[in-house]
Order: structure tokens, then sequence, then C-alpha cells
């Protein structure tokens, strides 16, 4: 028996050439009498090996990577003679980057073919669902909020209470609303786990309908995502076929229809009024909350909005328990985080693993410091509104409340690694001239007060090298303070976030003389 | 009260006023742009005002007015691709691309725009061509792309 290969289809892969190394490696199999032809799986998220090919045999993988299209035909040969291969990484699951994981909501993702119904059921796929429909609406709310899920998309706040609440809300009809907007950058999870294992997020979405008694959900797609559109596409549709969806879940006469919308390059529609706006066709312009989208979401009805990791980790906590999932993690941040290594980072991809671990860990054991072999002056935590970390604050533990204390936001678990040659004054600058771009202009404070913030820095990066930029601080700090205070989301409300850590922690960028600790505030 | 339950909210795309982003990305998709002719149609349709139409395209960044000539590459300018020079990188395309317009005329024409993350920050600098995502972009490759050689 011809052995099985797998070629990842994941977008990051492909843009690197994944797909002409799967054409290469059909054309030789053909050439060689060889069946069949590659099987396209997710990423396993070691981006600097993609792309990474498997050959199973005797059911184990063994990885060969980064393989290009030249490499094709003396891998074959070597497989076929079964004789080392200089781009061998040994058995897939033993290389240490993955061996160090705990793979729980990505535990398919790169292992089976993402589209394949019986693969997803061979891994596991549909337990949670199932215990899910023997269970009451009470008793499934009960078993998240006991595992202790918090939103992965970037607030962290209970899911479990979130649910609770719509549960308990009266509606003519509810809905079930997957964020899947992902538009900070350094982060990726999402789409990762979209395109790998997209029956993962329909079974969760499912389940928070049989939780809180919607039974239609919504996932908002960013558009920057076609890969990942085409892939739920065809994922809803078959999910439909066996009843994963659909008007009879699984033989029990329950219902759960999931409808795909595509964004349109916005990044304010990933906060979650927004984004609900902009599903009812409008301009994405942010509500003002009260009232929760809980009690009053979608078309004015009570409405679940979580983020694809979160409604994706929830199927793994209904088929193993609550307990399984609260066993691991630390303090109040239980479970596990898919953190994302990205930037100027040797070893960048994604990294599953319990709360606890410290930034120094993550940016060096997994990620290798940096790609360019500089120091790493300084790491961006949480997306495009988390501030930048200098290396004194590299033991801080990633979790969401001792990282909160430092300073930090974990966020969606992105993080984006810079090295010595990185002009922080240009990073602060960058924080306000994207707010200017993005901000969706209904509060004065992030409409305005980013477009004033660009000038004042601009202001400060002219004059640094003289005397003149001390009042431009103060008035910096100044404008950050009311645009945390005054602004209606984390738009505005956290884009000072990176701007004040970048003068605190690299006041010489800014040309000025460096503050002891008790004067920054 | 009708006998008959109520069709829910997010019933009914192709007339109701939630339909009309689906709308206006077929629209893009045809055409590569929203042609004027087709505000008052589209405001019609999904029982929403004109301004109403106006105001969602000038929203969103995906929604043209005028149609764009050649092909469009666009460079990822986030963190994670500005961390792996992608700011130099996009000045060099321009060059390019300008060079490239004085020499040669009727030259294919390139659009170049920045992007805001195109999720591949593992394989950082990103861009995208026409649609197709790129990893671990040289200067070398965009100079091939926008001089309309390689993939």
């Amino acid at each position: 028996m011809s052995p099985r290969i797998f070629v990842p289809g994941d977008s990051g892969a492909v843009s690197v050439g994944a797909d002409e190394v799967a054409m290469a490696i059909a054309a030789q199999c053909s050439q060689r009498g060889l069946a069949p032809a590659p099987i396209r799986n997710g990423s396993r998220g070691l981006y600097w090996l993609e792309p990474l090919v498997e050959v199973e045999r005797d059911g184990v993988r063994v990885a060969y990577g980064p393989v290009g299209v030249d490499d094709v035909p003396g891998l074959l040969d070597a497989i076929a003679e079964g004789a080392d291969h200089p781009l061998c990484l040994g058995p897939t699951a033993e290389m240490p980057y993955l061996a160090a994981q705990t793979r729980v909501t990505f535990e398919r993702v790169g292992v089976i073919d993402p589209l394949s119904m019986d693969d997803y059921r061979a891994h596991g796929g549909l337990r949670g669902l199932e215990a899910a429909l023997v269970k009451t609406s009470v008793e499934i709310v009960d078993t998240v909020e006991a595992s202790g899920l918090r939103g992965r998309g970037g607030a962290g706040f209970p899911t479990g209470i979130k649910w609770r609440t719509v549960a308990g809300t009266q509606g003519p009809q509810k809905y079930i609303v997957c964020n899947a907007d992902e538009g900070d950058s350094g982060t990726f999870s999402d789409r990762m786990l979209m395109e790998g294992d997209p029956y993962t997020l329909l079974e969760g979405m499912a389940i928070a309908g049989l939780a809180v008694g919607a039974d239609h959900g919504f996932i908002y797609l960013r558009s920057e995502y076609p890969h990942a559109w085409r892939t739920l596409t065809a994922a809803i549709e078959r999910a439909e076929q066996a009843g994963l969806l659909g008007h009879d879940l699984l033989g029990s006469g329950k219902r759960f229809r999931v409808e795909l919308i595509k964004g349109a390059g916005s990044y304010v529609c990933g906060e979650e009024t927004s984004l609900l706006e902009s599903i009812e066709g409008k301009r994405g312009l942010v509500r003002a909350k009260p009232p929760l989208p809980a009690v009053e979401g979608l078309f004015g009805l009570p409405t679940v909005v979580n983020n694809v990791i979160t409604l994706a980790s929830v199927p793994a906590v209904l088929a193993d328990g609550a307990e399984a999932y609260a066993s691991k993690g630390v303090g109040r941040s239980r479970g596990t985080l898919a953190f994302q290594l990205a930037g100027n980072c040797a070893r960048p991809g994604l990294v599953e693993v319990p709360f606890g671990l410290t930034l120094r860990e993550l940016l060096y054991d997994f990620g290798g410091g940096t790609a360019s072999g500089r120091p790493i002056r300084a790491v961006q935590a949480g997306g495009p509104l988390g501030a930048y970390l200098p290396e004194a604050q590299f033991d801080l533990v990633l979790d969401y409340e001792s990282f909160a204390a430092g300073g930090g936001t974990i966020g969606h678990g992105g993080l984006v690694v810079f090295d010595d040659a990185v002009d922080m004054a240009a990073m602060a600058r960058y924080a306000m001239a994207f707010c200017a771009e993005e901000s969706c202009g209904k509060c004065t404070p992030c409409r305005i007060g980013s477009v004033r913030g660009v000038e004042l820095l601009d202001r400060m990066i002219a004059n640094r090298d003289g005397d003149g930029s001390a009042n431009n601080d103060t008035l910096l700090r100044d404008l950050c303070r009311t645009m945390v205070d005054g602004s209606l989301c984390a738009m505005g409300g956290m884009t000072p976030f990176p701007v004040l850590s970048a003068l605190n922690h690299y006041p010489e960028d800014f040309g000025l003389a460096a503050r002891e600790p008790e004067e920054i505030r | 009260m009708s006998e008959q339950a109520p069709s829910p909210p997010h019933a009914g795309a192709d007339t109701a006023p939630h339909g009309l982003l689906p709308a206006l990305h077929a629209l893009m998709e045809q055409l590569d742009h929203i042609p004027d002719d087709a505000i008052a149609a589209l405001a019609k349709s999904h029982n929403v005002s004109r301004a109403d139409v106006e105001g969602v395209i000038g929203f969103y960044h995906d929604f043209r007015r005028a149609p764009r000539a050649g092909r469009l590459l666009r460079i990822c300018r986030a963190e994670s691709c500005q961390a792996m020079g992608s700011e130099a990188l996009a000045a060099h395309a321009e060059r390019c691309a300008a060079a490239l317009h004085e020499s040669a005329a009727g030259a294919p024409a390139v659009t170049i725009e920045a992007v805001y993350c195109l999720g591949n920050c593992a394989c950082s600098p990103a861009a995208e061509i026409d649609g197709r995502v790129l990893g671990r972009v040289s200067a070398l490759r965009l100079e091939q792309l926008i001089a309309g050689q390689g993939r």
C-alpha cells in the first residue's frame, strides 16, 4: 500500500507554495503509479516549516519541511526507498514545538481533512453535540460556566454567564453570532481553525443554540479571508447533510441553521455591536451599551456574540466535561489559549498551551527569538490595541489577571515580535494613524482624538533631536487619558495603550529622558 | 393578529435592509465597482434611502464607486508585517511601479494599495495579488509581480 501524503491547504501554507508542491507530488505519484493524490489538511501551525509535507506509514506521520517544488522528486525517491532525506523532521507528533503544546481546541487542526465528516467523527468530532442533546439547556450552560471558559476574542468575559443572560431573556427569536472578523495584526488562530477544522466551529454554534434557545446563527467573516469563506461554505452544506446542522440535529428533532456573512474591510466591525450593525446591512457604527447584545442584540433580539475560538472550544468542554477543561490553566484563566507568534520571530506559528506560561517561554522556547537574529526589543501583545512590552516584562505570567496587572492585554493571543531596529515613536504614530483610519466616527474622543494624536506624534518625531518635545509629551498623555475615559468602545479606548507603553518604555525614541517608574501612569 | 407566525427578522435578505452588504459584494464581484445607476435600484429593492446606500458604500473599504485599472497588489502594512520590513517593501514597490509606468507605455497597470492584516502574520511580510495571498514576500518577488512576470 502506498503511503498517505498530506500537504496543507491552509492559506498560509498556500501563500508560500503549498499548492505547487501538492501539484508536483500528484504529478510524480501518477508517473510512478502511486495513488492517491495528496490529502490537503489544515496547517499544524509551524509556519516557518511550511509547506510542511507529512507522509503516513503504519499509522505514524513523518514531517518534511519546508518543501519546495524542486525537492519533490528526491523526497518521493527517499520515501519509496525508505531512505533518509535532509528535510526530514521526524515523526510530527514528536517535534518539540508540537510535543510541548496541549492541543484541545486545535486538536484536529492539521491532522484531519477539514471537510471530511468521516475524519471529523473518527477524531472525536460530534461527541460534544451528542452530549449536549441529552442535556437540558440549563445543564449545558452550567457545564460551560463550570469549565471556566472565557471569551477568547479579547475581552475575556465568562462565556457561561453571557449564555445564561441570553437563555434567561425572553424573545420571539434569538441568535448566535460568531465573530470571525479577526482583524488584529499578529492573529491568525480563527483563520487556521476555520480552514483546518470548520465543523468544530459549527458544532460549537449548534451547542450554543441549544443552550440559549436559538435556532439561527450567523458567522460574520472578514472579507480578507476568501479561503476560509470557501471552506466554511462547503462545510455548512455538508454539515446540513450530516445532521450537524439543519432541521433535525443528529436525529433529535432540534433545529439550528448557520448563515455566512461577509464583512467589507472595516476593522471596527470586529467590535461586537458594530458587527451587529454590519450584519443588519448598515454602516458599522458602534452602539452604546447598555443594552447588552445579550438582551438587545441582532435586530434588537437576544443574541450571543462569541469569537471563533470561544465557540470552537465548546465541543471539547461538552465532550470531555467541564472538569477536564477547568483542570488546565491558572487562577481565573482556565483551559488553554492558542497563542500566535508573529512578526520578527524565528519560529512563528500557533502555540496552544494552558494559561500560566511566561511571555519569555513563548518568545524564546517556542519562538526561538527573532528571525533576524538580533535581540528582541519589543513585543506587542493582544493586537493593535495592546501594549508594547520591553524585555523587563517578559517574565509576566500569561493569564488574564496577571498580565493585565503588568500593563498588558492578552487579547486574542497574538504576539508580534520586533527586533532592535524598531522605531517605537513610529509604532506609536502608527497606532494613532490606524485608529484615525478605522474609527467608526460615532464618538469624538476616538474620531478627533486619533487625528490630533497623529499630529502630536508627527511634531514629536520631527523635534526629537532638539529640545521642544516636552510639551507634546504632556499633551499626548492628556489626549490619551481623554480617549481612554471618553471613547464608546475599545477602538478609541485602547489605542492609547500601545502609544503610552511606547512612550513609557522607550522614551529615548521620542527624544525624551528616561522617567522614574513612579512617574509613569 | 394573523394566524400565521410572523417571519423572523433575518428572513428575506434579497429585499430587506440587511441584504444590502451581500448585494454590494455581488456587484463588486461582477463589475469591480458600484456604478451610479445601481444606487437607486439598491435603495428601492432593500427599502432604504439612497443616502443609506451611499453611506454604507462610503463606510467600508471594500466598496469602490469607480472601476480600477489593471491588477491589484495589496501589501500588508500592519504591525507584524512592519516588523519584517513591509514599509520599505511598499516604498520599493511604489518606485518600481512608477518607473515601469514611465518607461513602458502600455505596460500592464498595477494598482498598489495598503491592507491591514491578511491573517498571514506567521509568514510576514504578506501581500496579495488579485486576491491571491503571498507570504515571505521579497523585494525581488514584488518587482517580478509588478512587471507581470512569475506568480
